[in-house]
């Protein structure tokens, strides 16, 4: 899976690389995917193949480790119609691959859910979860749990109605699916209809398109929902439940055990997805099941995976719109001064609305205990009011003005003690640091940089111990397995988003001459350090 | 280059054939890269049948050219897959149709203005002349749905303002072949609402189409609203000032032309504000 394991730590055990020889790292060999848009997940290795997945048009190429270079076995170029980039736009990313029991899964841009034969590449059977034609799309990875798919469902500015769905992984057929707003009996857990105005809910946005994680003893699977639907927080009345909310469902059932909503009432587009993290702390000297989980909103929570309990809620970057999160009753207390307003010109917002983090996996080392975070550094401005034009007709938007936070550099990778709240070291990123991470036995961690920088570092003291320029800038998750010779790799998908580079953002609307001006008013030297191209490095020891 | 140098050294002495002046400035031009969005009625379609398409012959043969199109969903994206694509052979170099204000863009000097207005029945329908009017709490109100972050039409920004906010029907503008643009004029045609709140040039088209006479009423802004009237340019690539004096050129030339064909299209019309004295 993506994450490495259903806990989603994005560590590995394997160790031959490490502190000491990192330093020698060096190409193995690289495979370029064809495809220019930007690369987000990584890529899968099962036995002695390979999987790599691309952007749309959502290729997939099953490469041969056993032979000098890693020829192609199979490539899979699904027929989908074109149309759905102009009409899902501002994003073509995938984040990856899933595999269980001979098949290869994915979630196509278009809402097919597919499953290839491992071996072959051919379908065995396809499902959509929604139409395109509706602002729904897919760029999520799914996440297999037992004889089930779970995917799900992107296009929140939309009025998409966001849920999760679990498809029959031999079959395809589907056998649940659970919205994130609505009735007790679509939601699987009660409590959303009275957070809304009249039938607002049925748009309410509340999309799933981050990352899955599962628990097999608790047999919980967590995932984020993103931001309320469509309207503008005037429009929208009440705390939008289950926007911006931590869910753990059922697998069997897709039913709820507790549902925990991170920013009520959402007016920053902290768009609450990103993944959880299951590891078990100590906290306050007893040992807890915990979710670790750092938000959009730069807060980073720590919660009981059981039964939703809120441990622990710490900034882990500049953060202005709250003071701090009540642990008694979960909620933020806000600065009044920062909550926008369609009204008003809001100023000095931190985070922007790309988050504190935004999709870009964590890692969790169990040999230090720190969480590996990369991180943004950036503020924002909600100005006013001035016309766009969208689909012919001139409306009204928020400037979203993004820019550097405090100390001017636009990231930062950290290392973080959960059970304290506390970050232990940093690396300041001139651009925001948009790719995941990885934590290996060797104590070597691995992230990429938006110019292209993959680089490893000490888990222990943060420092640098190698670096290398790829072909483009980096916002996909570096792996690390074992080849058929024994040896230790590392692997990389570099390509970084669309023309504005903060293409990145993709979620975020870089066009959108509001959201996108801010973002490229962050962002606009990007091109000064890369260009598109989606390109497969890997790397080992000589 | 060649057309502004033309025209500066020209002038435009001889504007009562300016065909023929534009034609030998630019003898043998490569064709007008024309962005536009392949299904979005009455502003362009890939058949070519909007009067973004019209304008865009008009002004193509004006330049003694043809147009050739880049089509995108004007939607996120639109300008950065259009006029900003990566590749040269992808790009194009003018939007026939945006607000002045609209800033991904350098706009030319507007050449027609236009308001949101309210659609209902000629016969029975509701008489609404004010977002005010008080009757509009208890109507369904068709309204296009645009984005998220408070991306509402304008007047349903001020709808939202008044506390009118449960009974707005939504539309989508993911035009497909199930959900064409016309669908929130249908909707008052057939009764499904009892008005919508549509943009003018968006609204006039389909208005003509429907079997039930309906009325077109400009939405008037109160004070302290967000104007629901635009002035609408041309757009074309900032820095590229060479196409934008040519086209600031037929825009003068060509206004009784350009008029028609927004006649054509039903496009309601409202008087544009004197330019500020300097």
């Amino acid at each position: 899976m993506q994450n490495k394991n259903a806990a989603s730590t994005r560590y590995s055990s394997v160790n031959e690389i490490n502190t000491g020889n990192v330093k020698n790292l060096r190409v193995a060999w690289s495979f370029s995917t064809g495809v220019l848009r930007g690369h987000e997940g990584g890529p899968l290795v099962v036995g002695n193949t390979m999987y790599v997945h691309t952007p749309f048009p959502n290729l997939v190429y099953a490469l041969d480790l056993t032979k000098e270079g890693a020829p192609i076995k199979w490539k899979y170029s699904p027929k989908q119609d074109a149309n759905v980039i102009p009409i899902a736009c501002c994003d073509t990313v995938n984040r990856g691959l899933a595999y269980a029991d001979g098949k290869i899964f994915m979630n196509q841009l278009d809402t097919t859910t597919v499953a290839l034969d491992a071996a072959t590449g051919k379908e065995l059977w396809k499902v959509k979860q929604g139409d395109y034609k509706n602002g729904q799309t897919v760029t999520s990875a799914p996440m297999v749990i037992k004889d089930k798919v779970i995917s799900g469902i992107s296009g929140g500015e939309f009025g998409v109605r966001g849920f999760v769905t679990a498809n029959d992984a031999n079959t395809g057929k589907q056998v649940w699916r659970m919205y994130s707003t609505g009735p007790e009996a679509e939601v699987g857990f009660p409590g959303s209809v009275e957070t809304w105005q009249g039938e607002e809910w049925k748009r309410g946005g509340g999309t799933t398109w981050g990352w899955y994680s599962y628990d097999p003893d608790l047999n919980l699977f967590y995932y984020g929902t993103g931001n309320p639907g469509s309207w503008n927080p005037d429009q929208r009345p009440g705390d939008n439940k289950f926007s911006m909310t931590i869910f753990a469902r059922n697998p069997d059932t897709g039913k709820a055990a507790w549902a925990y909503q991170k920013t009520p009432h959402d007016a920053w587009d902290y768009d609450g997805i990103n993944e959880n993290v299951l590891v078990d702390l100590n906290m306050k000297g007893q040992m807890r099941k915990t979710l670790v989980n750092f938000d959009r909103n730069g807060f980073s929570y720590v919660l009981d995976r059981q039964t939703g309990e809120l441990l622990l809620a710490e900034p882990f970057v500049a953060v202005n719109w709250a003071k701090s999160i009540d642990l008694k009753t979960g909620r933020p207390v806000e600065d009044p001064a920062k909550r926008t307003s369609s009204k008003a010109n809001t100023k000095d917002i931190c985070p922007s609305a790309m988050g504190g983090k935004n999709q870009q996996p964590v890692s969790y080392s169990p040999r230090t205990g720190y969480f590996y975070v990369p991180t943004n550094n950036l503020c924002m401005d909600y100005e006013g009011v001035q016309v766009k034009y969208q689909a012919g007709q001139p409306y009204v938007g928020a400037i979203v003005v993004s820019k550097p936070g405090p100390g001017g550099n636009r990231g930062e990778f950290i290392a973080w003690d959960p059970t304290t709240g506390k970050k232990v070291w940093g690396i300041k990123e001139e651009l925001s640091a948009w790719g995941g991470a990885l934590s290996t036995g060797g104590d070597v961690v691995f992230y990429g940089t938006m110019e292209g920088w993959l680089k490893a570092v000490d888990a222990k003291s943060g420092s640098v111990l190698w670096k290398f320029k790829t072909p483009s800038g980096i916002i996909g998750n570096p792996m690390t397995y074992v080849g058929p010779d024994g040896k230790q790799y590392v692997a990389v998908l570099s390509g970084v988003g669309g023309w504005s580079g903060i293409g990145v953002a993709a979620d975020m609307s870089l066009e959108d001459p509001t959201a996108g001006l801010g973002a490229i008013g962050a962002f606009k030297d990007l091109a000064n350090f890369s260009n598109q191209g989606g390109v497969l490095t890997v790397f080992s020891l000589p | 280059m060649n057309v502004l140098r033309a025209l500066l050294i020209g002038g435009c002495l001889a504007c009562a054939c300016a065909d023929v002046t534009f034609a030998q400035a630019q003898p043998k031009t490569k064709p007008l890269g024309v962005c536009a969005d392949p299904m979005n009625m009455p502003f362009s379609n890939r058949e070519q049948e909007g009067f973004e398409n019209k304008i865009a012959d008009l002004v193509a043969k004006t330049l003694g050219t043809t147009t050739r199109y880049v089509w995108w969903g004007q939607r996120q994206g639109f300008i950065r897959n259009t006029m900003n694509a990566t590749l040269e052979e992808g790009r194009c170099e003018v939007v026939v149709a945006v607000p002045k204000e609209y800033d991904l863009v350098r706009t030319t000097k507007p050449y027609f203005r236009s308001t949101y207005v309210f659609v209902y029945p000629k016969d029975k329908g509701p008489q609404i002349r004010s977002l005010d009017d008080p009757v509009l709490k208890k109507l369904k109100i068709g309204v296009h749905l645009l984005g998220n972050d408070y991306e509402n039409p304008p007047p349903v920004h001020e709808l939202s303002k008044r506390g009118v906010v449960g009974n707005l029907v939504g539309f989508n503008t993911f035009y497909s072949a199930e959900n064409p643009p016309s669908a929130i004029i249908d909707a008052v045609g057939s009764g499904k609402v009892d008005v919508a709140i549509v943009w003018g040039p968006a609204a006039g088209y389909f208005v003509k189409r429907q079997r039930v006479p309906l009325l077109m009423v400009p939405v008037p802004s109160a004070p302290g609203d967000l104007p629901f009237a635009f002035d609408i340019s041309m757009g074309v690539k900032p820095g590229n000032t060479a196409l934008l004096s040519t086209l600031e050129k037929v825009i003068d030339t060509k206004r009784v032309e350009i008029e028609r064909i927004l006649n054509d299209y039903n496009v309601p019309l409202v008087e544009r504000k004197a330019p500020p004295k300097p």
